[in-house]
């Protein structure tokens, strides 16, 4: 009895006494120390080393990185906190978010020159708030053996998903929590229009379309092309993944698992950006960050990190990407405003008449 | 009164305000402000926009179900967890211990893995489906449990049948035995010596275990959305929704308001009831005095079928589990055999290996060490402040009633928003404390001090006062008494207790997530970020990752048992 009283007094004390013992963070930017610059992004957000030790080095910077939970739960922090913003900058809002952002005001303008070498259709906001950086495209996957099996043909396009062959086989993602699931609807709702959407998805559910909540959900179990070995060979994924079951294949292998279906209309382009948060007190550090971010150094580190495409037109793709990953052909794309306006009454409509 | 009595009569009064003043000033501190702060945040826009008609249907239908599940997933988890608890605290058995640290184990799990452990056992391509499906020759799963209502109330039970466990069966351990036995010999039939007897006695432990239950399956969030699959949503879900993916905090806080109001009114009705029946006098006794063999043919089928059935709905799921994260299942593919499915401990090597050189790369020694220190932290926080609020509570004042009323209420609020309050609350003066690393282990210790207090408080109570008089009487100073009169006999309860906080912050994740702290991952974050990107290694040591956090738990529970003991 005794000793696990001690105990417990003598754990308290040593727990207590050394959670500080990896880098200390320090509590604000202070100019006299080596500077330190802050990035809030999301979860999601990956990097090698060397690319963040290059940055550092060459800008006696210490890069700290405030990650933020999802997507939603990393810009409702920076919109939460603007006005005595947590960092210098915020990376990863994506063009379904991106006006929000920008009436939130939580950005300040900056006219990269690396802007001259990112195409203008990514650019979406003509002040330069938010600049882009990657983007992503929003596919169906396939379970290339299991289509195989089934002597079916890979779908290419929406219209294809309802005919009866491909009863059952497509899983997706609930729009209202998962954003490969947003983008799909999104897709849906540029293809048909606004007054045809629901009636494709009717038709989808028809089809024995499976609903699930979330991605990892959808790939992991349901999709039979992954790990899970789930029952549906059809599922709304990126246009990388593919690249992605091939770099992390166990056993390695030559050949493609899945596919990506890229025919047009078909996919959803997601982009995403990066801005300068309002009332930095770092902002030269901070330009010279957004720069680092578009220039081919980083630029070429994300599609193995992320799994996204770079903006910058100079910036080579690795091969596994060469081999194995498709870009979409023409995707689908809304404005960012329009999605602003109806994002919510599109799923709550779709809540209605999919899942009720 | 001399100038020296009075002293010590105010000192006296100091020491007993201290009691609740502690416990009250963490929770004003941790829980009220945060939450306070960001319910001011939205209610200024709501005022101006308003909910909307479509908003009160979806809450109305969001309310319905979360209380049609809740209650649903308290029976089930009580018809689990009683049979168990009698056989816990009745009797001994080979391989008690092994049980005992099974049913806990699912407690600690985050809800991804617990997601994955049941597809892997009842998915459609799970060895179950699978077995049967050879077994049968049938070409559809006969099993289709996910997705469904039956699901979330199956992982309902999964996860909280051990607070039934822990909470009702260390309460019938601590049973004078005797009672029970003068009333057979009296002549008493079983039945009716735990009708009343037992039973009565056992009350306010039931009730206790039943309220923890239903506030846990109130709230519950990951469960519903990734087993219940995107047709089930509880307030919670709904309130995630609001705040995360439409940014609309007002009305996300509005929710909240009205689940921490339904929170409330169970936790009022809750102490009504546990306060209706006259204080029984208790006498504290030997631990485990009223334990022995299942001695008739009865009773020895009634505990190996209870424990049998236990490790079947245990053991199953996270067997399945730790079987999956040796698996390389590539083989397993339809018309593609060239690949062999077998074991491996790839996984595991290569947790060890940063081979892409990856910035967040996440070693598991460190990700092991965060976890075990914010576990520790949480533990030493919560018995602390329990201890005081126990006996704060057991003081029957008017400042007792209030504050375990509030202890409750963080176990049924929305964690989403409070870690929105803890973000904009503690960000900004007068109180910038977001970055310091006591604040998870404080978010942590919110939801296990209620555990703590209940296993606590009853304990405490059953002390006669005679005891620390006649203590006192001898000249031991408050602390001696304290340490050698309350402690032995409360040592067990506080086990419970101690149990119970650590194994909510080993799987805690939403708290973690929120305060981002990357230079601090735990297990559980590690692994979310393994299940993020597609690829059969990520999945492969996201479940190595898992089995290593249920292995290290189940160690720390033996450990915390043997040194106990």
């Amino acid at each position: 009895m005794k000793r696990f009283v001690w105990m417990l007094v003598l754990m308290s004390f040593v727990f207590a006494g050394c959670t500080p013992a990896a880098a200390p963070a320090p509590a604000a930017p202070q100019p006299a120390e080596p500077a330190v610059l802050t990035v809030m992004t999301h979860d999601s957000f990956a990097v090698s080393e060397e690319v963040v030790a290059a940055f550092e080095e060459a800008n006696q910077v210490k890069v700290i990185f405030l990650k933020s939970g999802d997507s939603g739960s990393a810009l409702n922090r920076a919109i939460l906190t603007k006005g005595n913003p947590q960092a210098d900058v915020f990376y990863g809002v994506d063009n379904t978010f991106l006006s929000r952002a920008l009436k939130e005001d939580i950005f300040e303008p900056y006219d990269s020159p690396l802007l001259e070498k990112i195409p203008a259709e990514f650019r979406a906001d003509a002040q330069n708030r938010a600049l882009p950086v990657d983007f992503g495209d929003v596919c169906l996957n396939y379970d290339i053996a299991a289509l195989e099996a089934k002597g079916l043909a890979v779908p290419q396009s929406l219209d294809d998903l309802i005919r009866p062959e491909y009863r059952g086989l497509l899983v997706v993602e609930n729009p209202a929590v998962s954003s490969p699931g947003l983008a799909f609807l999104l897709a849906t709702v540029a293809q048909y229009g606004e007054e045809g959407y629901l009636e494709y998805w009717k038709k989808l559910r028809a089809n024995e379309t499976a609903v699930v909540s979330d991605w990892t959900t959808a790939y992991y179990t349901n999709f039979s092309g992954s790990s899970g070995k789930g029952p549906q060979p059809l599922v709304v994924s990126y246009a990388s993944s593919p690249a992605a079951e091939v770099v992390f294949a166990d056993p390695p292998v030559d050949e493609a698992i899945t596919g990506s279906v890229t025919a047009p209309g078909t996919c959803f382009r997601q982009i995403e950006f990066v801005g300068i948060l309002k009332g930095t007190s770092n902002r030269a550090l901070a330009e010279k960050f957004v720069d680092y971010m578009l220039s081919a150094p980083f630029q070429e580190d994300m599609p193995l990190q992320m799994f996204v495409y770079p903006v910058n037109s100079e910036a080579k793709l690795p091969e596994v990407y060469e081999k194995y990953a498709q870009q979409a052909q023409q995707p689908a794309q809304l404005d960012p405003e329009r999605i602003a306006a109806h994002r919510d009454a599109w799923i709550q409509a779709w809540d209605e008449a999919v899942l009720r | 009164m001399s100038a020296a009595q009075l002293t010590a009569a105010r000192a006296a009064r100091w020491r007993r305000g201290a009691l609740w003043a502690v416990p009250f000033a963490f929770l004003a501190l941790f829980f009220f402000y945060p939450l306070l702060t960001i319910f001011g945040t939205a209610g200024e826009s709501l005022l101006q926009n308003g909910v909307g008609a479509a908003g009160w249907a979806r809450l109305t239908r969001a309310l319905g179900f979360t209380f049609w599940q809740a209650g649903l997933s308290t029976l089930l988890t009580l018809a689990v967890g009683l049979p168990a608890a009698a056989v816990f605290g009745r009797y001994t058995f080979p391989g008690k211990r092994l049980v005992g640290i099974l049913s806990t184990l699912p407690f600690i799990l985050p809800t991804v893995v617990v997601a994955a452990a049941f597809n892997a056992l009842v998915g459609p391509r799970g060895w179950l489906n699978v077995g049967l499906m050879d077994l049968m020759g049938l070409k559809e799963p006969p099993i289709q449990l996910l997705n469904s209502l039956a699901a979330i109330v199956l992982v309902h039970v999964f996860y909280n049948a051990t607070i039934v466990i822990r909470v009702v069966g260390s309460a019938w351990a601590q049973l004078d035995p005797r009672l029970e036995q003068a009333a057979r010999v009296l002549g008493a039939s079983p039945l009716r010596a735990w009708r009343e007897v037992t039973f009565p006695l056992l009350r306010p432990a039931l009730w206790a275990a039943v309220v923890l239950v239903f506030l846990f399956d109130f709230t519950s969030f990951g469960v519903v959305l990734l087993l219940g699959g995107p047709r089930y949503a509880t307030l919670e879900v709904e309130i995630y929704i609001q705040a995360m993916q439409m940014l609309n905090i007002p009305l996300a806080g509005l929710l909240s308001l009205i689940q921490m109001g339904c929170t409330l009114a169970i936790t009022a009705l809750y102490t009504r009831l546990s306060r209706q029946q006259g204080d029984i006098p208790l006498t504290p006794r030997v631990h485990g005095e009223g334990l022995r063999p299942p001695r008739s043919r009865a009773a020895r089928w009634f505990v190996f079928g209870v424990a049998a059935a236990l490790l079947l709905l245990l053991a199953a799921p996270l067997g399945a589990l730790g079987a999956r994260s040796v698996t390389r299942l590539a083989g397993d593919r339809e018309g593609r055999t060239s690949l062999e499915s077998g074991l491996t401990l790839d996984y595991y090597r290569e947790l060890f290996v940063n081979r892409r050189e990856v910035y967040f790369y996440v070693p598991p020694a460190a990700a092991l060490r965060n976890s075990l220190v914010y576990a520790a932290e949480t533990v030493a926080i919560s018995l602390t402040l329990g201890f005081l609020a126990a006996y704060a509570v057991n003081r029957k004042g008017g400042w007792g009633r209030v504050l375990n009323l509030a202890l409750m209420l963080p176990l049924g609020t929305s964690a989403v928003t409070l870690g929105l309050g803890y973000l904009v609350a503690f960000n900004r003066p007068p109180l910038e404390i977001a970055r310091l690393p006591f604040l998870i282990p404080a978010a942590h210790s919110l939801v296990a001090l209620p555990f703590v207090v209940r296993t606590l408080q009853p304990a405490l109570a059953s002390i006669p006062v005679r005891l620390r008089q006649a203590a006192a009487t001898l000249g031991a100073s408050p602390w001696q008494v304290w340490k050698w009169v309350d402690l032995p006999i409360v040592g067990r309860a506080a086990l419970v207790g101690a149990i119970f906080s650590f194994t909510i912050s080993l799987g805690e994740f939403g708290a973690t997530s929120f305060l981002a702290r990357p230079e601090y991952p735990t297990l559980p974050v590690a692994i979310y970020r393994f299940l993020s990107q597609p690829g059969a290694y990520n999945y492969g040591q996201a479940m190595a990752m898992s089995t290593i956090l249920m292995l290290v738990c189940a160690l720390s529970i033996f450990l915390m048992e043997k040194l106990e003991a």
